[in-house]
């Protein structure tokens, strides 16, 4: 009993903190428009809060700005997962033409520095003579996680709504998990991360892991607290070609923003699969199969920058090898 | 305690060694503290920039501290069931060399497990692994292992030593004083009574049965650390005797290598002869058929099989290009060498037996880098990276430096405990020319072993 008061009172403060730093960033900027109208209150209301100065101050909850990436709920919550929910991604192949909308929005919500990719596009050729086709991959939240398995200290952990999640609280930066993902879905700190000042002390929670920590292991984890919010992952919202379906299992229902289907229907229709289904880790991820592609494959790699063009010569300029 | 003529004369031998400090060992003492020094430079680098000063990186996970780990944690678990069999089987011949494997399997206890926790980003939540243990993780499995192993090991050490102790209590040696005050401690007032001497040789007997399927089970465990994962050139279920065989087989080499450093530099040329180089042999000969046995068994299975993923990994072994020449160098040094050296009877000699085995030793540190890196260097999805550091490892010099300091740490055990031990072991050693009657044990083993 008395842990739990501990708790909530460690929660209270942290919410405190949390909300003062948010006054404070938003006075910084020197406006105090929402920009995020959607989630003001209906109804204002004074909200007690800790100024700089430590004195207590009384606030139109509407002038308040919603502080982005702050933890809806404990580091307990953040566990157990979303009630009711068995979330699912479709990645429809047929769709992508590597326009890298994707891996920008992700790496721009999450803060990661612009190498450090939880969504890559690879260009995948599975024979000789087969057509190479591009491949969006984020986690795969499989439901017999081999990452799960073998951490050491339970840092990483697999919840009721079917996401596998970091706690980089506690992970103490093994590595175990990246070797044992059979995807190399995991990437690992290591330098001191950078993490905007406003982020920096943000309380910690698995569900958004901001801010990241040098010498833990971190990696896509469909943005629950987006979800929370009945926001699609930011990957989805971004495709320009609708790749990305995300929905829940349990109502059988995916969306890519702008179509909403059933999610049985659109495996059945389209023939999905999970990819490396033999290796027995039953991914949350399906895949569409690249047929009747909207565009042709080079359309992926003509634009490219030097830099990224190099990654897909070996299959696009095979000759030049 | 009571010492024959012969334990006498191999003590008076041996006495100026835990007598005195030369200038060697200060030379060799203060050489190898140089590079420790060197070696927490890297580390305080890795812990204040971070795992980045290493090559390791998200592809190749761990490199050269988890090879180093892998091989040091081996030469321990190869020390213990040497001393294990030898101990348990009574071998007449054993008595002299058992210190030397007892001691390389506790300074290699100490060593090895730093090195896994060098792969450990956060040394500051290192308690984590004990306050919030998941048992699934072979991980978890591991640090139990190694902790229980150990203390056993420890343990296994000083029973053997407690005898000696009370010798070199008694001997009245021309020593500091906190020194002599220790050997009384570590001594715990021994003097070779009937019910202790009982107690003692029961103690050893069961810690020595303990001993060697404990190695057995740790050294699998720290297989299981890779061949528990889904990744080609890991997952095998001949990974647990593979490893255990390994560190065997290595570890029986590095035995060879300390014997030969050690009659060398102590002169001790009358107690481990020619007859201990040349029955090691033997048994390094057998390992290391064995343990070709296995790789072959191995690879070939892989390249037989030629699944996509498999084949990737001994594709890249075996091109000259990639890791091809390391391969030949690590199973023509590591295993026909040794194999040939010993089984041809011209170069059966004490000098030759001891330089295969030391390529051999490199050449199983090499085959254990070899079972590492190329596996993490070939991942299900193609890596498409343009950093080559990712895409290729290649350790940089704080791993090196660091490297030898586990190395420089090794021998600066060695060489301080060869100060504070006799490295012959002085009380149960018998003259080797009155072996032939077969009374080698005294009589108060007999009456442990009848049934009461």
């Amino acid at each position: 009993m008395k842990e739990q008061e501990d708790m909530n009172d460690h929660g209270r403060r942290n919410f405190l903190r949390n909300v003062a730093i948010a006054t404070v960033a938003t006075a910084a900027c020197g406006s105090l428009n929402c920009s995020c109208s959607s989630k003001k209150p209906a109804v204002s209301e004074k909200i007690k809060l800790l100024s700089p100065d430590g004195e207590i101050v009384e606030i139109d909850s509407a002038y308040l700005n919603h502080q982005e990436h702050m933890a809806i709920v404990s580091k307990l919550e953040a566990r157990e997962g979303i009630a009711g929910k068995k979330f699912v991604m479709v990645v429809d192949l047929a769709r992508c033409k590597n326009a890298r909308k994707c891996i920008t929005a992700c790496q721009k919500w999450h803060y990661r520095p612009e190498e450090t990719e939880w969504l890559t596009v690879k260009l995948l050729k599975d024979s000789e003579k087969a057509a190479p086709y591009w491949f969006p991959k984020q986690c795969f939240h499989c439901d017999n996680p081999p990452c799960v398995k073998v951490c050491p200290v339970d840092a990483t952990f697999k919840r009721n709504d079917g996401l596998v999640l970091i706690d980089n609280e506690r992970c103490i930066g093994c590595k175990f998990c990246m070797a044992a993902c059979p995807y190399s879905t995991r990437v690992f700190n290591w330098s001191e991360p950078e993490v905007p000042f406003d982020l920096r002390n943000l309380a910690s929670n698995p569900e958004t892991n901001i801010p990241a920590r040098v010498g833990t292991v971190e990696k896509c984890d469909f943005c629950p607290d987006r979800a929370r919010e009945g926001l699609l992952p930011p990957c989805v919202e971004a495709c320009p070609n609708g790749v990305f379906y995300f929905g829940d299992e349990n109502e059988d229902t995916v969306t890519n923003g702008e179509e909403t289907v059933s999610f049985t229907q659109l495996i059945k229709d389209r023939a999905g699969y999970r990819f490396l289904e033999e290796l027995g880790t039953k991914p949350r991820v399906y895949y569409l199969p690249p047929k009747d592609r909207q565009f042709p494959v080079e359309r992926g790699y003509e634009n490219l920058p030097d830099n990224l063009k190099d990654r897909f010569k070996d299959i696009m300029e095979p000759e030049k090898k | 305690m009571e010492l024959n003529s012969y334990q006498q004369q191999a003590f008076d031998y041996q006495r100026p060694e835990i007598e005195k400090f030369g200038k060697l060992n200060w030379f060799f003492t203060i050489f190898f503290l140089c590079w420790i020094a060197a070696g927490g430079y890297a580390l305080y680098l890795q812990i204040a920039k971070g795992h980045g000063v290493t090559g390791m990186r998200d592809n190749v996970v761990w490199g050269l501290f988890i090879v180093n780990f892998i091989f040091f944690i081996g030469l321990s678990y190869a020390g213990a069931i040497i001393a294990g069999v030898l101990h348990l089987l009574k071998v007449p011949w054993g008595k002299p060399i058992v210190r030397l494997a007892q001691m390389m399997t506790v300074i290699s206890v100490v060593v090895g497990p730093v090195f896994i926790l060098l792969c450990v980003g956060r040394f500051d939540r290192l308690h984590h692994l004990f306050i919030y243990p998941r048992i699934q993780s072979p991980m978890t499995w591991d640090v139990m292992a190694v902790v229980t192993f150990f203390a056993g090991s420890v343990l296994f050490l000083y029973l053997a030593l407690i005898k000696d102790l009370a010798v070199y209590r008694d001997a009245k040696l021309n020593i500091p004083k906190w020194k002599q005050w220790l050997y009384k401690f570590l001594a715990i007032g021994y003097r070779g009574a009937a019910s202790q001497k009982r107690h003692l040789i029961i103690s050893q007997n069961l810690l020595a049965i303990i001993m060697i399927p404990l190695s057995i089970i740790v050294a699998s465990i720290l297989s299981w650390i890779f061949g528990m994962t889904l990744r080609p050139g890991w997952h095998s279920t001949i990974f647990g005797p593979y490893f255990v065989l390994g560190a065997l087989y290595s570890g029986c080499g590095v035995l060879i290598v300390a014997m030969w450093v050690y009659r060398r530099m102590y002169k001790l040329d009358n107690y481990i002869t020619k007859k201990h180089f040349v029955n090691l042999g033997y048994v390094m000969m057998m390992l290391a058929a064995g343990y070709g046995y296995f790789t072959f068994s191995e690879y070939f299975t892989g390249w037989f099989g030629s699944a996509k993923w498999e084949s990737e990994v001994i594709n890249k072994l075996f091109s000259p290009g990639e890791y091809g020449w390391w391969t030949l160098f690590a199973n023509a040094a590591g295993i026909l060498l040794p194999i040939l050296i010993v089984a041809i009877p011209a170069t059966r000699k004490v000098s030759l037996i001891t330089i295969a085995a030391f390529i051999m030793v490199m050449a199983l540190w090499v085959k254990r880098y070899l079972i590492i890196i190329p596996t993490l260097e070939s991942p299900a999805l193609p890596m498409q990276d343009t950093r080559m550091e990712y895409v290729k490892y290649s350790a940089t010099w704080p791993e090196w430096t660091l490297t030898f300091a586990g190395v420089a740490t090794f021998l600066l055990f060695f060489t301080l405990m060869a100060k504070f031990v006799t490295i012959v072991p002085i009380t149960g050693l018998e003259d080797p020319h009155l072996q032939h009657n077969n009374h080698h044990e005294p009589v108060a083993v007999n009456e442990v072993t009848q049934p009461a």
